[in-house]
């Protein structure tokens, strides 16, 4: 029995520590539930304003109040949108990109909002307003509010790629064999596609089947020279220098910048993605009124700076871009940064947003990628090697059996 | 008497019976139910049929575990028989070493070789002081073999270790003393005893490591797809919830006729043992 | 040879240990990067407490493990109770055969399997939000089950059954031989059943992966979230204290082991004094 006694400390004190715990928390407080894409908010480390306890502290001193945000954080539009259709959890404020938000408005899956209840509503800037909102319904109701937006460019590194390659400006660079296993390739099925049929000259939204067969085509050709297919871990295989050239969102490569001064930017000219990531609340959610207000607490100046200063993406809010303190924080991360976020080199590409695709593309879609994953890289010796294993394992089996047999016979006959 | 005792045997049951049927049997039906239908409900066979395009990643599943087990076992049996060897003291402070990885989530001791690994990490690192030039370790086979073996090494050496310490010293002696050389004694007499330990060794490794998903995400740097990988991915798109279903089932029919197999293979060892 | 072989698992035993050690070491280095250590720092241990979500996932991990155990060792117990007595082999293979199910499937076939079952069962009922702590409370009482009766049951087998027989005719109710006999017989295996079952689910990511919402997450779920983006150094600086959390615990156990087998022995000195005759 003293055997017990240890298990029953670590039990006991596990359950007090348990208790403990709970007991701090026994007030009455109200979950917020925030779904957003991974490395998107200001959440506090390194220094940095965690915007999530801004709120709660923001909103206990308003209303007195205990509210509590529950964060968590997807990587692409399409598990997001499985884990809110599945029903299997709800949240209150989700941040998707467009062409997820159309689709989702269309599903009816979204709360349309009131927007008098986000008075910060108009520091937006007007471009995205009026006509250019493209997720409203029928009603004129608008289903969302802009958190960032911003466009897929090609980061790569100097000291590995050659000037001429880079001054073409051209997703060519992508598929260079000269940079065989230095390339990263999206892991999302959308952008994967995206990156072969801007190249192609394709319509990202239109593309025929044949268009997206092609493109897929051009995928599997890529894969050879692919060092993997990766999102948010571009960050640290480009920093640390051991990829060189990779297709992803123009506010990152800042951050990448910060750690490794050999990257550099372009859009290509072929054109690219635009996007806009915005807030919308979830039919589902169970506090409408604290999801506005959440909402509207992210488009406050200071809020909105501090998330822009974290993540380097463009800002929808106009009260951000004229912010002195943010102009002066992002010309010292990159001389050109805001060039590349709202400036000439932003506006003069070509650019064309992702929109909702036919249920029928979806699956075309679906099924290509999953063409493309299986399509088989590893080299010859893993067979040969799994030849010998298997074909060790067949004859120690039948060597097995025949001794098994001889000596069962022997015994057998051992009486007579 | 067995009237008496029967009340209470019936109601000692029923929780578990009621509990297996609702969470063990009924969530392998909700697999079939899903695998042989389509998004409407409709039975159809088209998703086991549509596996035919995964065949390569079912054989490139089955090439890395058979390999990640093969070595497994190649290091764990001389390792656990090393430690076997040792004195009392030594071998408790050994138990307790090899415990604790075991201990240690899967999660973290895969971040653990991913950091030592990765590029500008101190494997790179070194290697490049000394002159080698710039290696990639991250998203190359070898590195997912690897996590494999460093992952599940301690399952497979624990079992086999067991049934090293349990060996009856007297059988040893005797087969010294009928002329063996201590290397025959090894093959003849110490392996198949440990024969149990082998196999639920195996078993151990082989069957986390067909299904992984994590060591392949982490160190495959994404290039790698394997079983675990694609099922995982299946159900991050409700579109796909039904070959992902059928998927799975395929791999749980072929690792049960696999386990079944070399179960049978232990216990005739035993009854030649015994 | 013993030179060999001392040096063979010394090697081994390096690297299963050089990147925990690693990991242990650029916890605490000041620079953010892996490879060169600049000096020493706390940093990481800081941010790693800033926010109370690896606060919040530790608790919610001890929870789940603390119930999830103790409702598994309750079924397993009567579970390998009633397979023990029961006369009918059939009934036995039959049970010993689902017992073995979720421990041969791999874990992520449970998962996987376990979502369905929910999913499709709030599909059917038009529930929403089906996931979360009751969920996970299932699926980790579901596949700790095995593990608690497959402790229990060999106790029970090595029991001497004449003991039950002595206990009903004196006049105790099934129940209370039950009780006052079979249970302190078995107790070695409950409480083994209950560390393993314990450690199993505080350890689990692939089945709570499937089964999780946001509002429950575990550790292991955290850490993968964490651990799904860039390389976090405060990541380090939380296997760090697990690890050696896992350390101390070990130790005291095994410590606390040691004793106990040192016991036996003082008692026949003991004896040899007439101390226990008096």
């Amino acid at each position: 029995m003293k055997k017990l006694i240890p298990f029953i400390v670590i039990i006991c004190t596990t359950l007090f520590a348990c208790l403990a715990l709970s007991s701090c928390s026994s007030e009455e407080v109200t979950t917020l539930y925030v779904y957003n894409w991974g490395e998107y908010i200001s959440d506090g480390s390194e220094d940095t304003l965690d915007t999530n306890k801004a709120f709660e502290e923001y909103y206990y001193e308003k209303t007195g109040k205990k509210v509590s945000v529950n964060y968590s954080t997807f990587s692409s539009n399409e598990s997001m949108y499985a884990k809110i259709e599945s029903g299997s959890a709800s949240y209150d404020v989700i941040i998707p990109s467009d062409y997820m938000i159309q689709r989702m408005v269309n599903e009816k899956m979204l709360a349309p909002l009131d927007l008098s209840k986000i008075p910060n509503y108009q520091y937006i800037d007007e471009k995205f307003k009026g006509d250019n909102v493209y997720y409203e319904d029928d009603s004129d109701n608008v289903y969302s509010v802009p958190y960032f937006y911003g466009m897929i460019g090609i980061i790569y590194n100097t000291d590995i790629v050659s000037e001429e390659d880079a001054a073409l400006e051209s997703w060519s660079l992508m598929w260079n064999e000269n940079y065989t296993r230095d390339i990263l390739q999206f892991n999302n099925s959308r952008d994967a596609f995206g990156t072969a049929l801007y190249w192609l000259g394709y319509d990202v939204n239109e593309a025929t089947e044949e268009q997206w067969k092609e493109a897929r085509d051009l995928l599997i050709e890529q894969k050879a020279l692919v060092q993997g297919y990766v999102m948010d871990e571009i960050f640290n295989k480009m920093s640390s220098g051991s990829a060189a050239i990779a297709s992803y969102y123009a506010g990152d490569f800042m951050s990448m910048y910060e750690d490794n001064d050999a990257l550099a930017f372009y859009y290509p000219k072929e054109g690219t993605n635009s996007y806009i990531d915005a807030m919308c609340i979830p039919k589902s959610s169970k506090n409408y009124d604290l999801a506005h207000e959440y909402i509207n607490f992210m488009c406050e100046e200071e809020i909105a700076v501090a998330n822009a200063e974290y993540t380097y993406y463009a800002s929808p809010l106009t009260t951000v871009v004229n912010n002195a303190g943010y102009i002066e924080t992002m010309s010292e991360v990159h001389p050109d940064a805001f060039e590349i976020l709202y400036g000439e080199k932003a506006n003069s590409v070509k650019s064309q947003a992702y929109l909702n695709l036919s249920a029928d593309n979806l699956v075309l879609l679906n099924s290509l990628w999953e063409e493309l994953k299986v399509e088989n890289t590893i080299g010859n010796g893993i067979y040969v090697c799994c030849a010998v294993i298997l074909s060790t394992i067949v004859v120690l089996t039948v060597v097995h059996t025949v001794k098994k047999r001889r000596r069962a016979k022997y015994y057998t006959e051992q009486p007579k | 008497m067995k009237n008496k005792r029967s009340w209470f045997d019936r109601v000692a049951s029923s929780p578990y019976i009621v509990w297996s049927a609702l969470f063990i049997i009924a969530p392998l039906l909700f697999v079939a139910y899903f695998a042989f239908t389509d998004r409407d409900g409709a039975f159809t066979f088209e998703n086991i049929l549509s596996l035919s395009s995964y065949s390569e990643t079912f054989i490139m599943s089955l090439g890395f575990s058979l390999i990640a087990t093969t070595v497994c076992l190649l290091i764990g049996y001389p390792l656990a028989y090393c430690m076997s060897k040792t004195s009392e003291r030594t071998r408790n402070i050994l138990m307790v070493l090899l415990m604790l990885p075991m201990w240690i989530s899967l999660l973290i001791r895969t971040y653990s070789l991913m950091a030592l690994l990765d590029n500008g990490g101190l494997v790179s690192t070194f290697l490049t002081s000394l002159g080698f030039e710039k290696l990639t370790f991250i998203g190359t086979d070898a590195a997912v073999i690897l996590g494999m073996i460093y992952d599940f090494l301690p399952y497979m050496v624990l079992p086999i270790y067991t049934a090293l310490i349990k060996i009856d010293r007297r059988y040893l002696e005797a087969s010294a003393d009928l002329g063996c050389n201590s290397l025959q004694t090894i093959f003849k007499v110490t392996l198949p005893l440990t024969t149990p330990g082998i196999i639920s060794g195996v078993t151990m490794v082989f069957v986390p490591s067909i299904s992984t998903f994590y060591i392949s995400q982490k160190l495959g740097g994404g290039s790698f797809d394997l079983l675990g990988d694609t099922i995982e991915r299946q159900f991050q798109n409700q579109i796909t919830y039904h070959t992902g279903a059928a998927i799975s089932l395929v791999m749980m029919i072929l690792i049960l006729i696999s386990l079944a197999i070399m179960n049978k293979f232990s216990d005739n060892e035993e009854e030649i043992i015994v | 040879m013993k030179f060999l072989s001392k040096a063979y698992i010394f090697i081994i035993f390096a690297l299963l240990y050089a990147p925990i050690l690693v990991v242990i070491l650029f916890s605490f280095n000041a620079s953010g990067n892996l490879s060169n250590f600049s000096g020493f720092t706390l940093y990481w241990y800081k941010d790693l407490f800033r926010s109370g979500e690896a606060i919040e996932a530790l608790k919610n991990s001890l929870i789940l493990a603390v119930c999830s155990s103790a409702l598994a060792t309750v079924i397993g117990t009567l579970a390998s109770f009633s397979i023990a007595h029961s006369k009918n082999k059939y009934y036995q293979s039959i049970m010993k055969s689902v017992t073995n199910i979720p421990m041969m499937n791999p874990d992520i076939v449970t998962g996987v399997s376990m979502m369905l079952l929910f999913v499709g069962v709030g599909l059917m009922f038009k529930l929403d939000n089906v996931l979360g702590f009751w969920t996970m409370l299932i699926a980790h009482t579901t596949f700790n089950l095995p593990y608690v009766i497959l402790s229990i049951l060999p106790k029970f087998k090595q029991m001497d059954k004449h003991l039950i027989e002595a206990a009903l005719d004196l006049g105790c109710t099934p129940t209370q031989t039950f009780f006052k006999i079979e249970v302190p017989a078995i107790m070695p295996g409950i409480i083994s059943g209950l560390m393993m079952s314990f450690t199993l689910s505080l350890d689990d990511f692939v089945i709570s992966h499937f089964v999780s919402s946001p509002d429950f997450k575990t550790l292991p779920l955290y850490i993968y979230n964490q651990t799904a983006h860039e390389v976090k150094f405060s990541m380090y600086a939380l296997c760090t204290l697990i690890i050696i959390t896992i350390l101390v615990l070990l130790i005291a156990v095994n410590l606390a082991g040691a004793k106990k087998d040192k016991a036996p022995r003082r008692k026949p000195r003991r004896i040899a004094k007439g101390e226990l005759a008096k």
